[in-house]
């Protein structure tokens, strides 16, 4: 390598390199801050949840329908089937 | 909520002072070196992030080997936190070192052993990240990854040696290197106090930021455990 009498100005890239340097630490330490900060509060959602109402959340939501119900739908089925019966014993007497 | 404890704070302090240290010797007490001017400064945190982020890789790897003989989650915690900050550090190495390539070797990148080596280690534990996303199952995902981390640990110690096996431009500060390098250079005495001192201030920053991320690896487990108790 040549030997120069004054040394070449790279200050420049210097500059660079521990800007660069600072930001990506920088960034590093922000996004562990976010993430630890997101979990805490996800923690603390989910501790409060299962203190507040474990019956609520482990208790199955009534999907059965009302005993009414089922015999509503029985007496329109019932009535459903009447009038079917009838309209047909009426076309038999017309084409008669 | 957790809170940290006075040691951890204590130690975030002790990081920040020694940064600052680290910055003043590099910056200040350290003399200009003479054939490649200011830019050789780099060098100082260059090496230092590099040497900490190849033994973070290997530490994983050991935690990986420790994790797939004791199935213990915790393992499994400390190899994603290793691996996790030596690609940050290794990502500052990389880029500190083209910065100070652009001067010297008159370009940003070159496909040098000691480059591609360093290239691939780094994709290999990008690829780590991705194969751990890719897995739902938190064991599987755990005894995955210690596999690849073992095997992966291995890029660590070739990128290490790689200028030292085969031929390249890249420069040998510490002990015996091929001499038409270009970027060689002697240290003096200066030089060689804020060279490892950076090396012992990247250490303690490694140790600080490993144990913030293993604290939220266990926070993040714990609320991974308690959606399972209530779902």
């Amino acid at each position: 390598m040549f030997i120069l009498d004054t040394p070449p100005d790279t200050s420049a890239y210097m500059v660079a390199g521990y800007v660069i340097f600072f930001i990506l630490m920088i960034l590093y330490l922000i996004s562990l801050f976010i993430r630890t900060r997101n979990l805490n509060q996800e923690l603390t959602i989910l501790e409060s949840m299962k203190v507040q109402s474990p019956s609520e959340i482990e208790r199955p939501v009534a999907i059965n329908p009302p005993q009414s119900a089922g015999r509503d739908l029985k007496r329109k089925t019932a009535k459903a089937k009447v009038g079917r019966s009838n309209r047909v014993k009426k076309k038999v007497i017309k084409k008669k | 909520m957790q809170t940290k404890s006075i040691t951890f704070k204590i130690l975030d302090i002790i990081s920040v002072l020694l940064l600052a240290t680290a910055v003043y010797l590099a910056l200040v007490y350290a003399p200009e070196e003479l054939q490649m001017g200011q830019v050789q400064r780099v060098f100082y945190f260059h090496v230092a992030t590099a040497w900490t982020a190849l033994l973070g890789f290997v530490a994983a790897g050991v935690a990986g080997i420790v994790y797939l003989v004791t199935k213990d989650s915790k393992w499994d915690i400390v190899e994603v936190s290793a691996v996790e900050i030596s690609l940050v550090f290794f990502f500052i190495t990389i880029v500190l070192g083209s910065i100070w390539a652009r001067p010297i070797w008159n370009t940003w990148w070159t496909w040098d052993p000691r480059l591609t080596t360093a290239a691939v280690t780094e994709l290999i534990y990008i690829a780590y990240f991705m194969l751990r996303e890719g897995i739902e199952d938190p064991d599987r995902r755990a005894r995955f990854g210690a596999v690849y981390t073992v095997v992966g640990s291995f890029s660590a110690p070739i990128t290490f040696f790689a200028i030292r096996l085969f031929r390249t431009i890249h420069p040998v500060v510490i002990g015996a290197g091929d001499p038409s390098a270009l970027g060689t250079f002697d240290m003096t005495s200066k030089m060689l106090v804020a060279f490892m001192f950076a090396l012992f201030t990247f250490s303690v920053i490694f140790v600080d930021l490993f144990w913030n991320r293993i604290r939220m690896g266990n926070l993040a487990s714990k609320v991974e455990q308690l959606k399972l108790s209530i779902m």
